[in-house]
Order: C-alpha cells, then sequence, then structure tokens
C-alpha cells in the first residue's frame, strides 16, 4: 500500500491502495465513482475512458501509481450539474444513449475531440472513436452529436 | 373511437399514502401465469398523486430498447397527463405479474392495448370527479395536459387536486379510447427518459450496486463445459492483501476482497485442479461433423406440404447448397454480474436481468427461503440481447453470498462473459429448391441440424428452424418439406437476439437469392411474385427498393443486394449497398423499410433499427465463437470484435404507416442485413457466400 495524490475532478484526492490497481477500480471500488465503467479490463473497448491532464486515457490500463501529481477528469466532473458539456448537451438532444453502458466513455472521448477540433469531420470522428465500443451501435447517433457538440461549443460553453 | 366494454377490467381505489390508484390487467402476464385459468388478474397499476405525479409500474427492463419511454406515451396519451409529471418504477416480482421478463421483442405489443385502457379510464373517474365538483355534465369538461377544464367557464382543476375524489367514485366499466387521430404522444419522437442520467454517468446498472458491507467477488470456473472443480489450494490467494474470503460454490471457486481487481488478482493465485467431465474433447469441426453425418438422414418434420422432394426431382432445375453459421456470444458490454445479500430471513438481490422472475426462483431455490421474501432490484441493463435472460449469475452470487455469510457483488470479466456466455447455437442447414420451366419456385427443401436448448416438440426444436419452416415466401410454393435434426454437443446455448432467425434468415435469404439467378430472374422480381400473397412484407421490400435506388446506377465498384424478413410480428426489407476492393469489403449504406405496426415513439425505432443491424453486421464480418477441447478459444474484444465507428454504414430508416397492432421492434432488423450484405457480394464478386463469419477467400 502506498498514499497516491492525485487531482480528482478539479480537488485533491488522496488514496491509499496497491501501487498497481488500475485507475479504473480506484475509481469505482475505492472511491465509490461508477460512472467509469468496465467493459473489457484490456484498452479495447474504451468504455473506462476518463481525462488524464486532459487527454482520454483508458483507466483500465493505468496503474494509480502513474497518477500521482495528475489531474483526472471522470464523467462525473466533466461539467458542475452533469449534464451542461457541449458534448453532454449535444448527446441529450440527439438521444444518443440506448443501454447507456458504453456512454460515459464515448462522452470522454468525444469531449476530447471537440476540444481540440472545432469542425470534426465523419473521418476525425471515426478515427477518434474507433476505440469506443457499442454493441447497441449508436454509432451514427455518435456522429452527429459529435458534430452538434462542436457547434454548441463554437456558439460558446466550455469545453 | 373504440369502445372497451368489460366488467372487472379496470379496479380503482386510494393509494396507501392518498391519490387515485388504478389497477388493470396486462393479459400477458395471466397468459404466462398457470394457475390462473382465464381469470383476469388485475395486475399493474397507475397512480395519481396529490402532488399531480403520475407513477405507474413496468414490468419491463430498459437494456436500450426504450420501454422506460414507450410504454409511458401509450398511457399517458390516453390519460391526457404532464408528460413531465410521469414517473416509473419496476417492482420485484409478486404472482400477479406472471413471468416477470423482457424478451421477444413484446414489450410494446402485448401492453399496448391495456395501457391505453387504463389511462384512458383513470382519465374518466377524474372527469367525473371534477363533473362532481362542479356540478356539470361530463360533457362539459375536456382534459389537457394534466387537468380538466370546464369548457364553459374556463375553470382548471389538475388531476392531483382531484385525485382523492377520484378514488371514491366506482370505477368505469367503459371507457372510450382516442380515435389515433387525437394522439399527441403516440406516434411522437417524445425524448428518452434515460438519457439524462446515462448522458451524466448517474444511471445505475447492475455492476454499480451498492451495499454497506459488501465484499467483491469473482469466481474460477472450469474453463471446459460441463465440467468442475476437483481440488483447490487456496493458500497463495490468501497471501494476496485485500483477499477476505475463498469459498466453493457449485460453480467454482469464489474469491471475496475488498475490490474488484483486488479479487482478480487473488483468482490468479489460485490452484485448482478441474475434472474437465464428458466435454473434455469437443471442438467445433466435430460438432460439424457431426451436422453433416447427419445431413442425409430425414429429420423430425417440421413444416410438410405438397410432396417436395418428389417436385424436386421432377422439376426442370434444380439448387441444392449448404450453409452454416457458427456460435456466437451475446457479449454485452456490461460485463454479467450480481449483487446478493442473503441473510438468515430474506434475500435481496441487484441485477441487470431480463427475467425477474426466474432471479427470485433461483434466489428462493438457493436460500430455501420463499419467494416473497427475495426482493429482486432492477437496475438497467448494460445490454441484454437474450443473455440476461440466463440466471446463472445471479445463482453464483447467491450461492457466493449465503456461503460467505455478507453481501457480495460478484463481477465477471470479460474473459469470464465471453468464455462461459449462453451462446447462440451453431447451425448447419440443406436446402434444395426446384424451378419449373417459367422459372417458378414450385418446391423446397430445407434439413436443420443444430442444438436445441429451449425444449424439443414432436421432435423438432422450434427456435432451431424458425424462419425456414415458417418462410415468409411459404403460402406461394406449393411443395416444402423442413425437416430437423435437434442434437446436443455440450454447449451451452440460449436466445440470442432474433434467435433462430439470426442465422436461418441469412441461409433461407441468400438461397432465395441463389434460386433467381437459377431461374434467371432478378432477385427482387423473384420475391415479388413470391411474395404475391403476403402483402406487408411486399410492402417493405418494394418501399426499400425504391428508396434505395435499387436498379439505378450506382457509383462504380457498388453493388446493391436484398434481404427481406417477417418476425416478430413486424417485417423489413434491407437493401444493403456494398464495394469489394482487392479483397476488402465495405458496407456503405443499408436502407431499410419497417413495418411494424402502430408506431409508438419512431426515434426508438429507429435506433432499433441501426442497432439489431449493427448487431448483425458484426458476424458477417468476422464474429465468431470456436471450441477446441471443450473449451471457447476467444477471450475478449480483440479476438471477437465488434463492429466498431469506422465499420458503420450510413443506415437510413423508412417506417411504413400503418394502423396494424404493434409489432416487435428489438429484434426486427438483425435476421436480414447478413444477407442483404452476402447477396451485394455475389452481385460484385459472383461468389455465393455461404459460410459466416465470411472469410477472406470469399472476398478474392
Ligand atoms: S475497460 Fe478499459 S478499455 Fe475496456
Ligand atoms: S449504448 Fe449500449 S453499449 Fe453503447
Amino acid at each position: 500500500m502506498a498514499a497516491v495524490k492525485f487531482t480528482l475532478n478539479g480537488k485533491p484526492q488522496t488514496v491509499d491502495v496497491v501501487p498497481q490497481m488500475p485507475l479504473l477500480w480506484v475509481l469505482r471500488d475505492t472511491l465509490g465513482m461508477t460512472g467509469t465503467k468496465f467493459g473489457c479490463g484490456m484498452q479495447l473497448c474504451g468504455a473506462c475512458t476518463v481525462h488524464i491532464n486532459g487527454q482520454p486515457t483508458r483507466s483500465c490500463g493505468m496503474p494509480i501509481s502513474s497518477v500521482a501529481g495528475k489531474n483526472v477528469t471522470t464523467i462525473e466532473g466533466l461539467s458542475p450539474d452533469g449534464t451542461s458539456h457541449p458534448v453532454q448537451r449535444a448527446w441529450i438532444e440527439v438521444d444518443v444513449p440506448q443501454c447507456g453502458y458504453c456512454q460515459s466513455g464515448q462522452i470522454m472521448t468525444a469531449a476530447a475531440l471537440v476540444g481540440k477540433s472545432n469542425d470534426p469531420t465523419d473521418a476525425d470522428i471515426d478515427e477518434a472513436m474507433r476505440g469506443n465500443l457499442c454493441r447497441c451501435g449508436t454509432y451514427q447517433s455518435i456522429r452527429r452529436a459529435v458534430k452538434l457538440a462542436a457547434q454548441y461549443k463554437a456558439k460558446g460553453g466550455a469545453a | 373511437m373504440t369502445v372497451v366494454n368489460r366488467r372487472g377490467f379496470l379496479k380503482a381505489g386510494a393509494g396507501a399514502a392518498g391519490g387515485l390508484l388504478v389497477s388493470y390487467v396486462i393479459p400477458e402476464h395471466n397468459l404466462l401465469l398457470a394457475d390462473t385459468a382465464g381469470v383476469a388478474k388485475l395486475n399493474t397499476y397507475v397512480h395519481i398523486g396529490a402532488d399531480d405525479t403520475v407513477t405507474f409500474t413496468i414490468t419491463k427492463s430498459e437494456m436500450g430498447q426504450g420501454p422506460l419511454t414507450a410504454l409511458p406515451q401509450i398511457l399517458a396519451d390516453e390519460l391526457d397527463c404532464d408528460w413531465k409529471k410521469i414517473q416509473t418504477e419496476i417492482p420485484s416480482p409478486e404472482p400477479v405479474y406472471g413471468m416477470m421478463g423482457t424478451y421477444g421483442s413484446l414489450s410494446v405489443r402485448t401492453t399496448y392495448n391495456s395501457l391505453r385502457q387504463a389511462g384512458a379510464g383513470a382519465r374518466e373517474m377524474l372527469v367525473q370527479a371534477a363533473a362532481q365538483k362542479w356540478g356539470v355534465d361530463k360533457s362539459q369538461c375536456r382534459t389537457e395536459n394534466g387537468a380538466v377544464i370546464n369548457t364553459s367557464t374556463n375553470a382548471r382543476l389538475t388531476y392531483g387536486s382531484l385525485a382523492d375524489a377520484a378514488a371514491k367514485l366506482p370505477a368505469p366499466t367503459n371507457v372510450t379510447l382516442k380515435d389515433p387521430k387525437q394522439f399527441k404522444l403516440i406516434g411522437t419522437s417524445v425524448k428518452r427518459m434515460d438519457t439524462a442520467a446515462k448522458a451524466s454517468g448517474r444511471a445505475m446498472f447492475g455492476i454499480d450496486a451498492k451495499v454497506d458491507g459488501m465484499l467483491y467477488a469473482v469466481l474460477a470456473r472450469c474453463p471446459v463445459f460441463g465440467g468442475k472443480v476437483a481440488s483447490f489450494d487456496a493458500t497463495k490467494t490468501k497471501a494476496v492483501p485485500g483477499v477476505k474470503q475463498v469459498v466453493q460454490i457449485s460453480n467454482g471457486v469464489a474469491v471475496l476482497a475488498d475490490n474488484t481487481w483486488t479479487a482478480m488478482e487473488g483468482r490468479k493465485a489460485l490452484q485448482i485442479q478441474w475434472d474437465e467431465g464428458p466435454n473434455a474433447a469437443q471442438t467445433s469441426a466435430k460438432i460439424r461433423q457431426t451436422f453433416m453425418d447427419l445431413m442425409p438422414k430425414p429429420g423430425a418434420p417440421a413444416r410438410k406440404i405438397g410432396e417436395a422432394e418428389k417436385a424436386i426431382a421432377d422439376a426442370p432445375k434444380k439448387v441444392e447448397a449448404v450453409y452454416e453459421a457458427p456460435y456466437l456470444s451475446h457479449s454485452p458490454m456490461e460485463p454479467m454480474n450480481c449483487t446478493a445479500h442473503v441473510r438468515a430471513d430474506g434475500c435481496d438481490v441487484w441485477v441487470a436481468t431480463q427475467i425477474q422472475t426466474g432471479a427470485q426462483q433461483t434466489a428462493a431455490q438457493i436460500t430455501k427461503l420463499p419467494p416473497d421474501k427475495i426482493k429482486v432490484h432492477t437496475m438497467f441493463l448494460g445490454g441484454g440481447f437474450g443473455r440476461r435472460g440466463g440466471s446463472d449469475f445471479v445463482t453464483e452470487a447467491v450461492e457466493i453470498s449465503k456461503a460467505a455469510g455478507v453481501p457480495v457483488k460478484l463481477t465477471w470479466s470479460r474473459e469470464d462473459d465471453m468464455q462461459h456466455d449462453l451462446y447462440r447455437p451453431s447451425s448447419y442447414v440443406k436446402f434444395a429448391g426446384g424451378i419449373d420451366a417459367d422459372g417458378n419456385l414450385v418446391a423446397f427443401t430445407g434439413r436443420v441440424a443444430s442444438q436445441p436448448f429451449a425444449g424439443i416438440n414432436n421432435g423438432v426444436d422450434r427456435n432451431a428452424v424458425d424462419g425456414i419452416a415458417n418462410l415468409g415466401y411459404g403460402a406461394s410454393i406449393p411443395n416444402i418439406l423442413v425437416d430437423n435434426h435437434p442434437t446436443e454437443t455440450g454447449i451451452p446455448c440460449t436466445f440470442w437476439r432474433s434467435v433462430g432467425y439470426s442465422h436461418n434468415t441469412f441461409f433461407t435469404e441468400s438461397f432465395i437469392d441463389e434460386l433467381a439467378h437459377a431461374a434467371g430472374k432478378d432477385p427482387v422480381d423473384f420475391r415479388r411474385t413470391l411474395l404475391a400473397k403476403n402483402p406487408r412484407m411486399l410492402g417493405v421490400l418494394n418501399l426499400a427498393v425504391e428508396k434505395s435506388g435499387y436498379g439505378k446506377p450506382l457509383p462504380a465498384g457498388h453493388f446493391h443486394g436484398v434481404g427481406v424478413v417477417d418476425n416478430i410480428g413486424s417485417f423489413n426489407a434491407q437493401v444493403a449497398e456494398v464495394s469489394v476492393t482487392n479483397g476488402k469489403l465495405k458496407v456503405h449504406k443499408v436502407t431499410c423499410a419497417i413495418d411494424c405496426g402502430v408506431v409508438i415513439n419512431p426515434a426508438i425505432v429507429e435506433q432499433q433499427v441501426q442497432s439489431g443491424i449493427v448487431f448483425g453486421l458484426g458476424p458477417v464480418l468476422r464474429q465468431a465463437i470456436t471450441i477446441d477441447r471443450g473449451r471457447v478459444m476467444q477471450a475478449n474484444f480483440n479476438n471477437y470484435d465488434p463492429l466498431r465507428i469506422d465499420e458503420m454504414p450510413v443506415v437510413e430508416v423508412h417506417i411504413v404507416p400503418s394502423t396494424a397492432n404493434p409489432g416487435g421492434v428489438g429484434e426486427a432488423t438483425t435476421p436480414n442485413i447478413s444477407p442483404a450484405v452476402a447477396n451485394a457480394i455475389f452481385k460484385a464478386t459472383g461468389k455465393r457466400i455461404r459460410h459466416l463469419p465470411i472469410r477472406q477467400q470469399d472476398l478474392v
């Protein structure tokens, strides 16, 4: 066990766990933040995507020791009220989720894309999002919603 | 306008905390109850509270297909209530609900009429209560958005303010349903109720359940189907910091720890000797050989019209072909899991399930508690696709909690989920067809070898022949013989989105294409002739053909193929536009026309059409489960890789306007994407695909 300090959704956080324990399980089990999902544990599906220092990262493959001193944002911290980030607004407008299980990961990946691209094309979206599986097949809605989110961001509203 | 007049279909009274409580019958529940003998039991409730909240019980699970939105739409439309005041509750199973579960794309089709009647009945009582208060005739009252309005004074009373008075009135024995032209919600794309929760990470899935004092568990299972623990040594596991307990249950050895990851680490350290049992040498190749060896022998007849074998022998043109499809895993994004808390006096189960009654019965058997002491908390399902109709994960969690004496959350890893699924069975089919001198299909035979998983009737496994024995073209074929060899293989199987149709429609719609070519006809014209007696199936074919521009010029190197199916009470046709370039297949676009009767929510229908197509396309491109040494060879999404966004075709959906009773949607479009793609590939390459998934040699 070792104490690891990092910033979680803007607030200082300390956890005392085995250093190789993946961030995913620290979030879900140690901290009780279940918005970040377990899908494969092998960095194959994107369900566990969070931002580390602004970069979309698969938390299932990220030992907690390497998170020390970094900034972690999860779906719970993406916007103050949980629904007002441009990507979340677009997701709600388009009604993207079906079962919803993959959607935290989809939204975190999309938020990173929209953060750096004002006018993503289908090809940009496919490239950025191909690591996020959706067994319900919401891909067509995701393409629409990412474009809409980029418009929302352009009209103001942080991303 | 429909008037329903049936004594006792509604009952009304006050709720425990006031308000108006209307109970009504969803007949499906009773049909499935063994002991009701035709007695209509009131089994579903809607409650209108003094605060205007409308709460109603839904006995369906939300796994993405939208019942938490579509069912309230039906009720709220007739009730004329404020859509924003609707709340839903999924109850724990009770005998009145019968077999409580979500399967067969039944949610809308079996509740539509009852929900309308309940909404209309409750509305009627609220109007009556308002009329009494104002001392006017009912005809002077109208309703709007959760209030009764006095048409002469414009006075307005909300439903909440009328609920207590309405509760004292007798329930109406007849109610007037809206004319569909008056619908405000039915037929509109109301936003889904569950989106904000799912976009914020707040939605609670089975895997998110939390109980005070719970431990996190994983289970080591025998990799070979039917095997069991011979002996084990947990010394090293118990030395892993954070591991709390190791317990043996019927299906393996469970490791309990203070988090899931530690439990997984502890499991790695277990030393288990397995007794691999009778399937230790089973392989996909052996199973296939068993099926092939059965092909010369007649099976149990599933459908027989005329003298098909003779008619084929006499026909000027004969076509024969063999088709096959592999085992498939469901692999919903949320791996199987269950949280259970067994106590001496009761048991709680938190689970993402498609079969609440099954979960309850399972827990009752293990704990020896009466079913009413088992409370099932239905969580959001991170996908179901038929997998969560099983209760194997409930058995495991309840056994672990009982053995360990603590509340337990059991989580399956992705590998557990893929290697211990209940699979879509593999299937092997031999077809023959006879074509007369005019190019008409005069006889059709199909022999099906597959593994049964839900019973055999008169020698026939209905699921294995669904879509073949009841082929949508059947009414136009004078001679048909379909027979079946139900064959045990030792591999656990179950329902997989669209069940037998998932492979059988690939087989039949590809073979129909072969027959069309043999008859020298365009595949669409050939189908049109055969569908003369199936107008709704013909209707979707014609619409998909028209909207896709089938037969008109396409970009260079692009080709169209069609696939049509009637299943789950609906009809849909798909035209796939594909290209094959240097051995690389791309599906560019799918145009789908669907006739699913009255549509409650077009946007949800469209979602489900897309969803079904994506689900069916992965197994066309590459997904297959193979067996070697009695175990599954695939383990995670690297070797069982579903469709990804960069492979998503543009899917265009056209809904046929209809007044027919609602059909199912969730499973409608999975079956016919595979033949639509394969038939387009045939046009592109001249190669007929008779095996799923498509192999590289099929494309060059
Ligand atoms: S759970 Fe991390 S990528 Fe799948
Ligand atoms: S919405 Fe169900 S897996 Fe994506």
